[in-house]
């Protein structure tokens, strides 16, 4: 399933500030968009997209909405572009945020994503696009995020890392 | 080279010349974190470290929901409070982060790490002060580094004198119209010009806080003799520094580059749910929007300037008697100052409500929360459905004199004819 979102999603839309007094994983995946589109949480499963327009996760810098939006098994988010710190938050806690074009594609598609390749595949309507993914995002992402990283690496080795090694 | 604010600043703390584009690991000065940002950290800090690199340069602030107005909350400040015991960082206590890293800690040219979206604010003097989450906090409090990616700069040249009744509020509502919520999105947003170079220090971090809502990593300023002056009287005996370094050379490789005439300014209101949606207050005026709420503080505008704006429109007035009206001073040295120069006493007369420092209001969590279909004008940053209450109540956005001449008549209003 791709829940289709517009432009400029905010983090306060994601896990409001009333609700968002926690810091438990599964508590979080509860409230996540529990105003903005309530049936959200109750029906999103694991392997889901969520698919938007300009600026997603502005706002707030709160990391509970990437937080939140792991923890309901999402397997990326494709939006045109991101905000600044929801996109730093999504890499350090290994949640995939992918940038691509995400015109035409309905919520019952099937997707096929190789984010290594950097191609979005459309199994329904058999259309192939670009997926961005930098390798800093991959490479987070498939270490599960930046602290186990590090725990292995630590900081040093992220110049490495950064600088394209 | 040359060099902008942000490439020196990021030079400074790289060790070497670094510039827009390059991806770095840079050591930070100061780090902070807040009552609910804090509390995510303390995980992801126990995977990497269990002692604080310094802590002199943790900031933890409680400010968001203080004292805790919920079990939740009281629990989450628990554990921070257990943290910073163990770890020898005291916990401050005194208003909003922005305001109290302004008023006693951030100096020109610093690189200041904070987990919260405007961080930015102090970079009104002359600092490089940048927003993160709860992770990049804990590894920068745990390593005291973190890595970035210099941004590139769009400068504002703000150019013109302000008419009676626009102030530094409706400037940053007219950039936010004019560049949208993600024109400056990983930019560093540069404001100089004549008008700057006039503005006070207060005013100056109303533009830089508001930086913050067109995703912009950081704003600046450069420093100069009213950032001197700021200091000096913030925290007596400071020893200015050569303040010709935090300045961007003039030749500096700006991204862009943008004019902006503030002389024919109205006074602006952001209509919610976005901060772009900008109309002025004489328009929405004749709308005739009634408000329930008037909200007066936040780290964009809840400095003593602003409640002495407040103060001047309200004498001899009255508030409308359907209308809470909730002031929340930014800091503990604004609600004593407003206190002895008797500008608390004519609110509390008015029938005004003043709060203990802090967020407030702002965030919707305690202090003056919205119920459903409520109309609320709010000094703050911020307009997203449900940011201060029910989804279904409105925030508009405007500057103290808008939201005090708005508090007389119960609806928006343009605040020039009560300052004639
Ligand atoms: S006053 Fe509002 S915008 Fe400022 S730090 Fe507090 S919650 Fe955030």
């Amino acid at each position: 399933m791709n829940w289709i979102f517009g432009d400029h999603v905010n983090t306060d839309q994601i896990t409001p500030g009333r609700y968002n007094i926690t810091t438990d994983p599964n508590r979080l995946g509860a409230i996540a968009f529990i105003e903005a589109r309530p049936e959200f949480h109750e029906k999103v499963r694991p392997g889901d997209f969520i698919l938007a327009g300009e600026n997603f996760g502005c706002g707030s810098s709160r990391e509970t909405a990437v937080i939140a939006l792991k923890a309901c098994g999402l397997q990326a988010i494709l939006a045109r572009s991101f905000a600044r710190i929801f996109y730093r938050n999504g890499m350090n806690v290994g949640l995939l945020l992918v940038i691509a074009d995400i015109s035409g594609i309905e919520p019952t598609d099937e997707l096929f994503l190789n984010p290594q390749k950097g191609e979005l595949l459309n199994r329904t309507t058999g259309d192939c696009r670009q997926a961005t993914v930098p390798p800093m995002m991959l490479r987070f992402w498939e270490e599960g995020g930046i602290l186990s990283y590090l725990s292995r690496q630590g900081l040093d080795q992220l110049s490495f890392l950064i600088s394209g090694g | 080279m040359r060099q902008t604010l942000s490439e020196k600043i990021f030079s400074r703390h790289c060790g070497r010349e670094v510039c827009a584009g390059e991806y770095v690991i840079a050591s930070v000065d100061l780090v902070m974190a807040h009552d609910t940002t804090c509390a995510w950290s303390l995980g992801p800090f126990s995977q990497i470290s269990d002692r604080v690199w310094d802590p002199d340069r943790v900031l933890i602030l409680f400010d968001h929901a203080f004292p805790a107005p919920s079990v939740d909350a009281a629990s989450l400040q628990a554990r921070i409070r257990h943290f910073a015991k163990e770890q020898g960082i005291p916990i401050l206590r005194e208003g909003v982060c922005h305001q109290i890293l302004a008023e006693r800690f951030v100096n020109p040219g610093d690189l200041v790490l904070g987990a919260d979206s405007h961080t930015p604010t102090s970079g009104a003097l002359g600092a490089l002060a940048i927003g993160v989450g709860s992770t990049d906090f804990a590894i920068a409090m745990a390593t005291g580094r973190c890595w970035f990616l210099v941004p590139s700069t769009i400068r504002l040249e703000l150019e013109g004198e302000l008419s009676p009744g626009v102030y530094a509020k409706d400037v940053a509502l007219h950039i936010a119209e004019r560049m949208g919520a993600s024109g400056g999105t990983y930019r560093t947003l540069e404001y100089g010009g004549e008008t700057v170079r006039a503005m006070s220090v207060s005013d100056r971090l109303t533009l830089t806080n508001m930086a913050a809502e067109l995703g912009a990593k950081a704003g600046v300023v450069g420093a100069d003799r009213r950032t001197a002056e700021y200091l000096q009287a913030m925290r007596p005996g400071y020893a200015v520094p050569d303040l010709s370094l935090f300045q961007s050379d003039e030749e500096a490789q700006c991204e862009q580059t943008l004019q902006v005439q503030v002389g024919d300014l109205p006074p602006l209101v952001a209509q919610p749910p976005d901060i772009d949606r900008v109309i002025s207050a004489r328009e929405l005026e004749k709308d005739g929007v009634s408000l329930d709420q008037v909200f007066i503080g936040s780290c964009t505008n809840g400095r003593i300037e602003d409640l002495a704006l407040v103060a001047r429109i309200w004498q001899g007035q009255r508030l409308h008697p359907d209308l809470r009206v909730v002031i929340t001073p930014a800091s503990n040295q604004v609600y004593l100052e407003a206190l002895s120069k008797g500008y608390l006493e004519l609110f509390l007369n008015m029938g005004a409500t003043v709060t203990n420092p802090g967020c407030g209001a702002c965030l919707g969590r305690h202090l003056g929360v919205l119920a459903a279909d409520e109309v609320c004008l709010s000094t703050s940053n911020r307009n997203f459905t449900g940011r201060m209450g029910s989804p279904s109540a409105s925030i508009f956005l405007a500057s103290p004199a808008t939201a005090a001449a708005s508090a007389i008549t119960g609806k928006i209003t343009d605040p020039r004819r009560f300052l004639a």
